[in-house]
């Protein structure tokens, strides 16, 4: 095959590819509901559940937070076998080296996110449970950018004659989303903390815009807040967490309008990423809404959960928009289907 | 003359005083009004728990009685580390009823066991979640409906380690493990009762998860020791 010829879209592999991330999307929902409803270890024993095989295990006894970790398992194992199947599929039919082994990968990365959750639970250990949820987006993002590459939009990049990106442009979507990718690792970590809200008020923190950490402030809060669930102590270190979630949002607000801004000056109102900056902002303002909404609810379940999948799908716009910018200004385009596919030339050219 | 000299000698002996272990007791009051308790609407999701209640239960941060007697407060000797009798002692039993811990504040000593049972006809998960720092283990049981109690003892001394259940998240228990025999937990009345303390002069502690904590110093001598403590709302 010409190293410049055009990659021949194969449309079922290209669905079932959404497919799969939108049921990567939906398990990313029920393992943010687990969290939200602190059910993570309501079923102490793993692969099993309460004895049963995860398959078995009776409706009836679904009840409580096991409904919850139970259903979260058994979607994650149609995520698994969809990824299997996707990671097959692409290595017998896709013809671009790079893609094949993308889909090799992509199962690694399922077979490793499974054994993280089941790891979790029975070492008990919430450090895995961040980790657990930090590669659960980070697969979401791996199964979405498999979905584009099979895409004929994909394809367009390089037949269309469409303008480069500029670098500086390029590098402010690739900060502002690595930023997004420590945001997420800071939510993690206070989700995992399972101390419910360490902070209960908004605008303000306990009263002040930068709250008291000292031992007896500490104290303070935990005797004053009338816990109706079983969550942990408020501690120092989670009050300093939040508030540095809450800076970072704002930074990342931030980042996204400039984003928007230098879009529109640099590329024109009219190209498509910059529509899909304008698609990322919104994102951005809705997420904020959902943070603070999840402190106004004081962490209602559904609009945590919410605000993590939202999240989800920020991280995901930043890394496609990335994605398609350095793709627009690989000096090579028509080596695309090399290895290392469109960046093997942008590499080599940096 | 040897008679005469073991009859001298048990009658000084009779005629000194002699010392004997007695009871702490005393009596815990709070002045004011507590704050309100929150109801457990999570529950009201679970037919299966609910239908063991006739309303919404709440929960039971503060058990205050009509005149102010203040339960569930932990009373305990500081400083008496290392007298831990738990390996004999008679087990405290935790129990799982309408979905919520039977007691909520629990003291037990190192070594103690503590039964937990389940007498609901659902299923529950026993989490125990001690401090990061205390050196007991984390835990985490299944316990189906009707089956054999469960059995835990910790090694070492911490203050409110955490009992709960993940399938029900309202369901929570606070259990205190010292390395001696000398506390209690006030009943409802406000009452508590140290049992057995030796002679000597000791600093008690009464804390309340939410109240706080309060310290006095007691001297037991002849006969049993009265402290009182009186807590006041914030």
């Amino acid at each position: 095959m010409k190293a410049n010829a055009p990659v021949k879209i194969n449309r079922p592999l290209h669905w079932f590819a959404i497919a799969t991330a939108i049921a990567t999307f939906l398990l990313l929902g029920a393992g943010g509901l687990v969290t939200s409803h602190e059910a993570g270890m309501s079923v102490p024993d793993w692969p099993n559940s309460y004895g049963y095989n995860v398959f078995a295990f009776p409706i009836s006894k679904w009840t409580g937070g096991i409904f919850y970790e139970h259903t979260h398992r058994l979607w994650a194992s149609v995520v698994g076998l969809m990824t299997t199947i996707l990671a097959t599929w692409l290595w017998r039919k896709d013809s671009r080296k790079w893609m094949k082994w993308l889909g090799i990968v992509a199962f690694l990365f399922v077979v490793a996110q499974g054994v993280l959750g089941g790891l979790r639970v029975t070492m008990k250990m919430d450090s895995l449970g961040i980790f657990h949820g930090v590669v659960a987006q980070t697969f979401f993002v791996l199964m979405c950018t498999i979905a584009f590459f099979t895409s004929g939009a994909w394809q367009k990049i390089f037949e269309n004659k469409i303008s480069i990106v500029p670098r500086g442009l390029r590098n402010h979507f690739l900060f502002v989303t690595i930023l997004i990718f420590l945001q997420l690792i800071l939510g993690a970590t206070m989700r995992h903390q399972h101390a419910g809200l360490a902070i209960s008020d908004f605008p303000l923190a306990h009263g002040k815009i930068w709250p008291d950490t000292n031992p007896d402030a500490i104290a303070r809060y935990n005797a004053e807040r009338m816990e109706a669930t079983n969550v942990n102590p408020i501690t120092a270190f989670q009050v300093v967490l939040q508030m540095f979630h809450r800076i970072v949002a704002l930074v990342i607000f931030a980042g996204v309008a400039a984003a928007v801004g230098l879009s529109v000056k640099r590329l024109g109102k009219k190209d498509s990423l910059t529509k899909l900056a304008f698609f990322w902002l919104a994102l951005i303002i809705l997420q904020i809404a959902l943070g603070i909404a999840t402190i106004w609810t004081n962490k209602a379940a559904d609009v945590a959960t919410a605000h993590v999948l939202v999240g989800a799908l920020s991280l995901v716009t930043g890394a496609l928009w990335c994605i398609i910018a350095f793709a627009r200004s690989a000096k090579s385009p028509e080596t695309q289907n090399e290895t290392f596919g469109a960046f093997g030339t942008f590499a080599a050219n940096k | 003359m040897k008679n005469l000299s073991n009859f001298l000698l048990a009658a000084v002996l009779m005629a000194m005083p002699v010392a004997r272990a007695a009871d702490i007791v005393g009596t815990i009051t709070f002045k004011g009004t507590p704050p309100a308790e929150i109801p457990l609407t999570q529950m009201e999701d679970n037919a299966d728990c609910m239908a063991m209640h006739k309303e919404t239960p709440t929960t039971h941060h503060y058990v205050v009685g009509k005149n102010g007697e203040f339960g569930n407060v932990t009373v305990y000797l500081k400083g008496m580390d290392g007298k831990s009798t738990g390996a004999s002692a008679a087990p405290a039993v935790l129990d799982q009823k309408g979905c919520l811990y039977e007691p909520t504040i629990l003291a037990v000593q190192t070594g103690q066991k503590i039964i937990v049972k389940n007498s609901d006809d659902c299923i529950h998960n026993v989490h125990a979640i001690p401090s990061p720092t205390s050196g007991n283990q984390e835990v985490n049981d299944p316990q189906q409906p009707g089956g054999a109690d469960l059995s835990y003892s910790f090694p070492k001394p911490e203050m409110f380690l955490k009992f709960q259940c993940d399938v029900h998240p309202w369901m929570f228990a606070w259990v205190s493990v010292f390395d001696h025999p000398y506390f209690c937990v006030s009943g409802a009345d406000g009452k508590f009762v140290i049992k057995n303390v030796p002679p000597g002069k000791y600093t008690i502690v009464a804390a309340h998860r939410k109240a706080g904590e309060q310290t006095q110093e007691v001297e037991v001598k002849d006969g049993n020791a009265t402290v009182n403590f009186t807590f006041a709302a914030k």
